[in-house]
């Protein structure tokens, strides 16, 4: 169905120099998304640095990412077909930018993993793997570029999708499809390309318009996280987004992690001070009957369906930071908008993020880029839920010296 | 943010997205302060603040007054000032005014470095802001693109591009010790052409001079010896929306900052330009 309106954001993935700005660049030529003057611009940029054309520029921007041919940071652009608007967020694929990478990737419904078929499956192709299922991205488009380069062979594609293939299911990824492309000719990239006769599927673009809205989230209680409390005359709004369910007036809400109840007497947005509901992803004002005492970092809920509320929790953990990490030292624990001093009692197991080998059992500290099966403490009692059933409560990052050091997702509720 | 409405529609959550940003910043830092350069987008994130508030913004709006600026942006800047309730600051240079600097003096990047970019260092250090809102865009320009929703400035007022903090999920950076303050960018996602939309879909009171008269019109408002004109018969929100709809080129192609050298605009941010 066409719908202008709606847009899909995806974000494309893979090791260094796979293509992955060669890709978007021609995404934006072939769909006549670049403005000419910022053809010109990068004519005259690849000019000065003595190099033909460089579709990559449209995204490397920084100086030094073009001098030195690189992805630094992620970055966005749109495009349009017939069937919706996208925006693509770009991702570095060198190993010193990963943080950028995650930046980029969490903001994305879908993604395209590229892979160089002369090079096949890399370090980074395996780490980007690993972080779409940490992600929870569930759309995912393999890309064999590069196939002028190996004569449009059908045995180089096979031997590819056959070994990442086997390597994504370990990781519960299942791609939806494999599609060989030259990136830099625009071989099956919007066109289907003369020179693989053998494939006879999808080109990149058709099976961008074939992925799906996100779905909605499942029939759920409400969930609503409190950013603020805003004071404004007489009225004390509780301000925060709808991360699940609905809320009305006259609802009876549970607060979280005291347990209190109250009635909802308001719904506002501004000039709408009679709201008879709101949904999830909605930016509400909502007041209450009773004076009740709510601050920042509460989750409002419904009662009989509320999130569990603990202070240990196992988690899967993927470590940003080069300094290690050490167990039980002091963290800050971050969820929706719960906050919580916290630490790392148990590192379970310490894998390394590319192989996904195992590198250590009971382990008493993480490296960078290392992930882990962890048990973490919380000071304050929070409320979570696992990460497949509600994932505003379910993700969460670790702050050190105000910088975040680790992204997580909760693995398993046990209710004990 | 994962989950919403099915079908909600672009504008909705693009609105959703800088509401949800405007409110955390707020409540991480108090100390806030948003930039209105009177201009299409920062008057677009105003409105986005006075939704978020509920019609009244609890902290300051600044304005970083060049004295080259139209004077169709001072008449709009004070009848909205008074009728919005605002608490709004007017920031110059005075020494460097005094001291002659203008376009035609020195270089683009001298001129917007004191009357702008020094000039938001001393009413930064004067009104000890942490955080300052800012209306600018991904698809503004390729730096900006690379751009955070919360962006630290280190004591010196730089842009560390090469090492941005990461920013997962709704997590933002907050603030860390060595770093004067934060940029906050609530309208990093939308497009010059969903603004337009919005513009019309909220009837946002807007600058005259982004109507054609005369056959011509600015896509884009600054200081006036900059900025030029397009052709254009675009004279109503419906038109110009078209025209944007229409028109292949990008919309600072008017503006002389971004032609002395592909990376000015670079330069500029890394030195704490907006």
């Amino acid at each position: 169905m066409e719908n202008q309106n709606q847009d899909l954001k995806f974000v494309i993935v893979g090791h260094v120099d796979h293509g992955k700005s060669t890709l978007i660049g021609r995404l934006l030529y072939d769909t006549n998304s670049l403005p000419p003057d910022k053809m010109e611009e990068i004519k005259k940029t690849s000019e000065e640095l003595g190099r033909v054309v460089e579709f990559a520029f449209i995204m490397d921007n920084l100086q030094e990412e073009r001098e030195q041919g690189i992805t630094i940071d992620t970055a966005q652009t749109f495009f349009r077909t017939p069937k919706r608007q996208y925006v693509i967020i770009d991702a570095p694929g060198h190993v010193e930018f990963v943080k950028n990478m995650l930046t980029g990737a969490s903001l994305a419904e879908a993604a395209i993993l590229i892979v160089d078929a002369a090079e096949g499956v890399k370090e980074q192709t395996k780490r980007h793997s690993y972080l779409l299922s940490l992600l929870g991205i569930k759309q995912v488009i393999v890309v064999v570029n590069k196939m002028d380069l190996v004569d449009y062979k059908e045995e180089v594609f096979d031997k590819i999708k056959g070994e990442l293939t086997e390597f994504l299911a370990n990781l519960n990824v299942q791609p939806k499809l494999f599609i060989p492309i030259a990136a830099l000719k625009g071989d099956n990239v919007a066109k289907r390309s003369d020179n693989m006769k053998w494939y006879s599927g999808q080109t990149v673009l058709s099976a961008l318009d074939d992925l799906e809205d996100l779905e909605q989230a499942r029939d759920q209680g409400l969930i609503l996280p409190v950013q603020e409390i805003y004071k404004l005359e007489e009225k004390r709004y509780v301000l925060g987004r709808v991360e699940a369910g609905e809320i009305k007036p006259g609802q009876t809400i549970k607060v979280l992690p005291s347990g209190q109840t109250t009635v909802v007497k308001t719904v506002e947005k501004f000039q709408q001070e009679n709201l008879t509901q709101a949904q999830s992803g909605e930016n509400i004002g909502l007041t209450t009957v009773d004076p009740l005492f709510i601050e920042r970092g509460n989750v409002l809920c419904e009662n009989g369906k509320e999130p569990l509320v603990k202070t240990e929790f196992s988690a899967n953990l993927f470590w940003l930071s080069h300094e290690p990490l050490a167990k039980d030292e002091p963290l800050i624990v971050k969820i929706a908008t719960q906050e919580s001093i916290g630490e790392v009692i148990e590192i379970k197991k310490r894998f390394d993020s590319s192989t996904m080998e195992i590198l250590e059992q009971n382990a008493g500290k993480l490296q960078f880029l290392e992930a882990a099966e962890v048990t973490i403490k919380a000071k304050k009692p929070l409320a979570l839920a696992e990460f497949s059933e509600l994932a505003e409560l379910g993700k969460f990052v670790l702050i050190k010296n105000d910088n975040v050091v680790a992204g997580g997702i909760v693995a398993e509720l046990k209710n004990n | 943010m994962l989950l919403y409405i099915l079908g909600m529609d672009r504008l909705t959550k693009l609105e959703n997205e800088s509401i949800y940003i405007i409110r955390e910043a707020w409540s991480q830092f108090k100390k806030v302060a948003m930039l209105w350069s009177i201009g299409k987008d920062s008057t677009s994130l105003l409105w986005l603040c006075r939704k978020a508030f509920f019609g009244k913004i609890p902290f300051p709006v600044m304005h970083l007054d060049t004295t080259y600026k139209f004077p169709e942006i001072y008449e709009f800047r004070d009848k909205y000032a008074k009728e919005w309730g605002l608490n709004l600051i007017v920031a110059k240079n005075d020494e460097s005014i005094a001291a002659g600097m203008g376009p035609d003096k020195g270089t683009k990047l001298q001129c917007c470095n004191e009357l702008k970019t020094d000039n938001l260092k001393k009413a930064i250090a004067k009104h000890g802001f942490r955080a300052l809102y800012l209306a600018i865009r991904r698809d503004e320009h390729g730096i900006r693109a690379k751009e955070r929703f919360f962006s630290p400035r280190d004591d010196s007022f730089q842009w560390n591009y090469k090492d941005q903090p990461p920013e997962l999920w709704d997590q933002y950076k907050t603030k860390a010790k060595d770093e004067e303050h934060l940029r906050i960018h609530p309208m990093l996602s939308w497009r010059e052409i969903d603004i337009w939309e919005y513009i019309r879909r909220e009837n946002i009171p807007m600058v005259s001079l982004y109507f054609a008269k005369n056959g011509k019109r600015y896509r884009s408002i600054g200081c006036a010896p900059c900025c030029n004109p397009i052709d254009s018969q675009a004279d109503t929100l419906d038109k110009i929306v078209e025209e944007l709809k229409a028109s292949p080129t990008s919309e600072r192609a008017g503006r002389a900052q971004d032609k002395e050298n592909a990376y000015t605009m670079q330069k500029l941010r890394s030195l704490g330009y907006m």
